[in-house]
Parts: C-alpha cells; sequence; structure tokens
C-alpha cells in the first residue's frame, strides 16, 4: 500500500512541482526580451533624467534583485536556495516590501473563494448529475442539462463580466468591486461578515456558474454506467424506495471518480478564479496578479507563479493522500 | 466525409445550429477584408454614434465603426484560435503517439511531463509570459505561446486510443502480415484517430479563444489588432458599462458566445458521433 500507492504519488508531487519551478525560472530567460532593461526603459520613458553612471548603478541592482547574476546554472542554483528560505524577493512597485507578504495578505481572499465555489459546485453538479441519470424521462431533468451544458463552455471572463452588468450594474443589488465595504473593520462582527457575503455573492456565483457543468458531466457519465450495474437492478427489483437507490446505491459508488476530478481539474479552476478576483476587483491572489501585471511588477509576477504551482499541486496531493479513506478498492488492493 | 457532415447536418439539431453559425462567421471573416476603414487607425468616422443605416451597430468613443470592426475581430480570433489549435495539435498528436508506440521509459517520463503540464495552473505562466513579451507579441507569437501550452490533455487522449488500437485483432493481422510499423501507423491507426482530433481540435480552439479574451483584456497583447478580446478591453477602458454604451461593450460579448456554443455545439455533436452506442441510438430513431 504504501509502497504502491503513497510514494509514487509524492514522487509525482515533486517532479510536477521541480518541472513547474523550472518553467517559471526557464520562461523569462528564453525569452527574447530581458526584464531589467524593459524595466530601465520603463523609468526612462516616465521622463526621470538618469545619467549613464546611474543607469548602470541601477541596472546592476536590478539585476541582483531578480537574480540574474552569475552564470546561468548558478542562477537556477540561487533561484531554488532562495526558494527552500520562502524569500520570493521584494516587490518592485511596492518597495521594499517583500512579495511573500503581499502574497500573504491575499492568499486567505482566493482561498475561500475557491473553497466556497467549488464546494457549492461540486455538491450541487454531482447530485443534479445523479439525479438527471435517475430519471432520464423527467423533462425538467433535461431542461437543466441543457442549460447547464450550454453555459459550461463560456469563458470565466465572459460570464463574470455579464454577472457584473446585470446584477451591480443594471440592477444594483450587489456591489461592483471589493472583499468588503469601506469603513466596516475586519472582525468577527456581524456587519463585517454580512458585507463579506454581499461582496462575495457574485464571484462565487460566477464560478459556481461555469464550474458545475464540468461536475455534472463527469458524474452523468459515471453514473450511467452504474445505473445498469446488476445491484442497481436488483434494488429496484425487491422495492427500495428510488431516494434509497439514487443516493445509496447510484451516487455513492460515482462519487470516486468525482473526487479524481477534483484533483485534475484544480489548476484550471484555480485559474479561473485569478480571472474572477480580476473582474470584480475581489481583494486575492488574482487582483495582486492584475496590479503586478499593470505596474511591470515582474518578481510579484514571479511569486504568485510559485505560490499558485506549490498551491495546487499540494492540494492535488492532499486529494491524493485522503483517496483511499474514501475508496476501499484502493485501500484492500 | 461529406455525406457524414450531411447525416449530421439533417439529423442532429446542434449540429445544424453549430456548423450553420460556424460558417456565417467564416463568411464574414472573409468579408471583413473589404472594410472601407483601416481597423487599426483611430478616429476615421465619427465618435459615439448611435446605429444608424450608414453605421449599423454605431461607433465607438476611439472612432471607429462598430460593425466593421466587429467583423475584422471575428476574423482575427478566429484565426488565432486555428494557429493556436494546429500548433497544439501537432505537439498532441507526436507525444501521444510516440508515447503510446514505444511504451517503456521513454513513455513513462513524457507522462510526468504531460501530466505536470496538466496539473500547473497555465493561466499565470501565460500572463507572465505576455508580460516579458508584450512589446513583441502579436497574432502569431501569441498563437505559439498559447499552442505551446494547451496540448498536454489532448495528448493523454491520443496515448490511452493508441494504446487501445495496439491491442486490437487488425494490428496483430497487419504486423503478421509484414506491413511496417509506418505504414500501419498512417493507413490502419490514423483514420481511427483523426474525428477525435476533430472533437479535440474544436474544443482546443474554444480554449484559445477564451485565454485570448482573458488576456487581451488584461491589457497584454497588441492591443491595436481588433480581436474580440481587445474589442471588450476598449470599451471597458471608456467605460462603455457605466456611459450606457451598450452597441459597444454587448456586440463582442454577444460574438463570443455565440461563437462560443455553436463551436461547443459542434464539437458535442461530432463526438458523440463517435460514440457507437449513441450512434446506434440514432439509427434507430431515424
Amino acid at each position: 500500500m504504501l509502497k504502491k500507492y503513497y510514494i509514487p504519488r509524492l514522487i509525482q508531487y515533486f517532479t510536477v512541482v521541480f518541472i513547474g519551478l523550472t518553467l517559471v525560472f526557464v520562461i523569462p530567460r528564453l525569452l527574447p526580451s530581458n526584464p531589467v532593461e524593459s524595466q530601465l526603459s520603463r523609468m526612462m520613458a516616465q521622463g526621470q533624467y538618469l545619467d549613464p553612471a546611474a543607469i548602470e548603478q541601477i541596472r546592476e541592482t536590478l539585476q541582483q534583485l531578480y537574480g540574474l547574476e552569475g552564470g546561468m546554472f548558478q542562477q537556477y542554483i540561487s533561484y531554488f536556495k532562495r526558494l527552500f528560505t520562502g524569500d520570493l524577493g521584494p516587490s518592485f512597485t511596492q518597495f521594499p516590501t517583500p512579495v511573500m507578504t503581499l502574497i500573504k495578505q491575499s492568499l486567505p481572499w482566493t482561498v475561500g473563494l475557491l473553497l466556497v465555489s467549488l464546494t457549492i459546485s461540486w455538491l450541487i453538479g454531482t447530485i443534479l448529475g445523479g439525479i438527471r441519470v435517475s430519471f432520464p424521462h423527467s423533462r425538467l431533468a433535461r431542461l437543466i442539462e441543457l442549460v447547464i451544458m450550454g453555459v459550461r463552455p463560456i469563458p470565466y471572463y465572459i460570464v463574470a463580466l455579464v454577472l457584473l452588468i446585470l446584477f451591480a450594474f443594471l440592477v444594483p443589488v450587489f456591489p461592483m468591486a471589493g472583499g468588503y465595504s469601506m469603513g466596516v473593520k475586519i472582525g468577527f462582527n456581524a456587519r463585517f461578515i454580512l458585507s463579506l457575503l454581499r461582496h462575495a455573492f457574485l464571484p462565487v456565483l460566477s464560478m459556481v456558474i461555469i464550474e458545475i457543468g464540468g461536475w455534472f458531466l463527469q458524474m452523468r457519465n459515471v453514473a450511467s454506467n452504474i445505473i445498469e450495474e446488476d445491484y442497481v437492478v436488483y434494488a429496484e427489483a425487491s422495492g427500495l424506495p428510488k431516494a434509497k437507490i439514487v443516493f445509496m446505491y447510484i451516487m455513492r459508488n460515482a462519487i470516486i471518480p468525482q473526487i479524481t476530478g477534483f484533483a485534475l481539474n484544480l489548476g484550471f479552476i484555480f485559474g479561473g478564479a485569478l480571472i474572477t478576483e480580476i473582474v470584480f476587483a475581489y481583494p486575492g491572489m488574482g487582483y495582486l496578479l492584475y496590479s503586478a501585471i499593470l505596474a511591470g511588477d515582474y518578481n510579484l509576477i514571479m511569486g504568485i507563479n510559485v505560490f499558485s504551482i506549490i498551491g495546487v499541486s499540494t492540494a492535488m496531493l492532499v486529494v491524493d493522500l485522503v483517496y483511499p479513506l474514501l475508496d476501499p478498492r484502493v485501500r484492500y488492493s | 466525409m461529406f455525406a457524414v457532415i450531411r447525416d449530421l447536418y439533417r439529423n442532429d439539431k446542434r449540429f445544424a445550429f453549430g456548423f450553420t453559425v460556424l460558417a456565417f462567421f467564416v463568411i464574414i471573416a472573409f468579408v471583413s477584408r473589404f472594410a472601407p476603414y483601416d481597423m487599426r487607425a483611430w478616429n476615421t468616422v465619427p465618435r459615439d454614434l448611435r446605429p444608424s443605416l450608414q453605421h449599423p451597430l454605431g461607433t465607438n468613443s476611439i472612432g471607429q465603426d462598430i460593425m466593421w470592426k466587429a467583423m475584422a475581430a471575428i476574423k482575427n480570433s478566429l484565426l488565432l484560435g486555428v494557429i493556436a489549435a494546429a500548433i497544439s495539435r501537432v505537439i498532441a498528436i507526436v507525444v501521444g503517439l510516440l508515447s503510446g508506440y514505444k511504451g517503456g521509459l521513454f513513455d513513462r517520463v513524457v507522462m510526468v511531463l504531460t501530466d505536470s503540464f496538466i496539473i500547473i495552473p497555465l493561466f499565470p505562466i501565460l500572463i507572465l509570459i505576455a508580460t516579458i513579451l508584450r512589446s513583441s507579441l502579436n497574432m502569431v507569437v501569441l498563437g505559439i505561446v498559447i499552442g505551446l501550452f494547451g496540448w498536454a490533455w489532448d495528448a493523454r487522449l491520443f496515448r490511452s486510443q493508441i494504446l487501445s488500437l495496439k491491442e486490437r485483432e487488425f494490428t496483430r493481422t497487419a504486423v503478421f502480415s509484414g506491413l511496417k510499423t509506418f505504414k500501419i501507423v498512417t493507413t490502419e491507426h490514423l483514420p481511427y484517430i483523426v474525428p477525435l482530433v476533430m472533437a479535440t481540435t474544436i474544443n482546443n480552439v474554444i480554449w484559445v479563444i477564451g485565454m485570448e479574451v482573458t488576456l487581451s483584456m488584461l491589457g497584454l497583447s497588441n492591443l491595436n489588432t481588433p480581436t474580440i478580446g481587445t474589442m471588450i478591453y476598449w470599451a471597458l477602458q471608456y467605460q462603455a458599462i457605466f456611459l450606457e454604451r451598450w452597441n459597444w461593450i454587448l456586440t463582442p460579448v454577444i460574438i463570443c458566445v455565440v461563437l462560443i456554443l455553436a463551436l461547443y455545439m459542434l464539437s458535442t455533436s461530432i463526438s458523440e458521433y463517435l460514440d457507437p452506442r449513441t450512434r446506434l441510438q440514432m439509427i434507430r430513431k431515424r
């Protein structure tokens, strides 16, 4: 069990993290334009007068900050060394605040948004998918399927934008931006929580709308195989109540691939969360990323990349490690 | 091939819808070549006109005719989708086939790499690339960049298909009758893969168009090239929502939704056609 299941998962985890971090290291160095030079030209374009000696000094400092001094291999080693100590360098626009501090501030917002929308969409998608298969002739079930599947392919960005226009502008029920109202103190009190919920509603809704589709589809495909199994036919023949068949016989067995799906889709959904935050100006990692893009804060973008790779693969590892508890077939094999 | 399309068109409403809309968009893409204005230039027409006979969808705040701009945007977005999908298809097919046929250590190493590309969140990485390349990011470069990242999932799909084809009876017959491996792959196996490639290509085009919209809306592409994404970007930059210039902001949004739905219906229709069980049901219904 340990040898056959846990160790390969751990090896996979470390390879994924390693490949991802290497990608983040290699990409900027493979591309033709140099972040240091573009930073310099941006400074010059702002109309600052700098004499050549000062430019040279700034260039050196920037190279040091970005970890660009020395040979390629040396840079690679020092890159990993810095990562191990949790040092992602300073943010360039909010100098000298470390990137790590900025990410730590916005991480809880993203994690909260992700967890809530994932749980809701997973539950609804799974249950609706199971019901769709259990009642193949119901008109309502077919209508639900049509709507869910029709919305699924639309990009996160478009759905979020349409929701924003509809419910924050045309019918202003929800706020347009932010994580909580101005002037509300962060803390465990009714006003803050209410404000939090109101601001989170549209971002969560936009993510749920798109994600339901995936869970629904997978549940439908798995459950439609299960429904033909002998034990389901037997349960129906012996006259068990329909609810019990649907939940205990069909759904319980179709739920395991849903958990694998959880792990595999995490990267995609995480990207979606970033996009959603940008549209709703929600103060999480996505919004941080957006402000980093606007300011050309290259170090911050790198840091967010590193964090998202480690975060998503760690979450996936956790799902994989919990998996045997839920699937007796893995446990006893 | 044409018989299949005709059959699907007659028997599957989704296919008929998707095919018609896509054909319409392709025609628009060709017509956009005859635009009377330069779509990159600003202030070629009076600003902020409501829809009229002369400007069927009105004009925007930077002095461009919205209808012609939308047509050029459709052309460019479709083009980008085709470029990126073509690149990622080549990678996915090569990786999938090689890995499926070679097996062994090669297969294992390549699959770990592929899995990493599936798991790693690509959106922030694409942003990293786009930020650095910003100045030199034209349609082709953007297509290549997106294409280089969109192959992993489909490579796995092709590989699993090859693994099952390898075990079929007719493969053994071909091997024993002395056909060369290359010949078996091209004449015996490729026909099985082609429809799957088509369905995944359409899905990939959907993903690419969505990615383009997202990157452009962040200002991370060449903003002078009219695409669906840059149209939305400029509309938002000029506060089209607050000023209630619905003809400006909603045109690209609606085009995006309709285009993606059409492509999606095509792909589901094709992949259902590929599934022998649903094909049997279709035949029974007739």
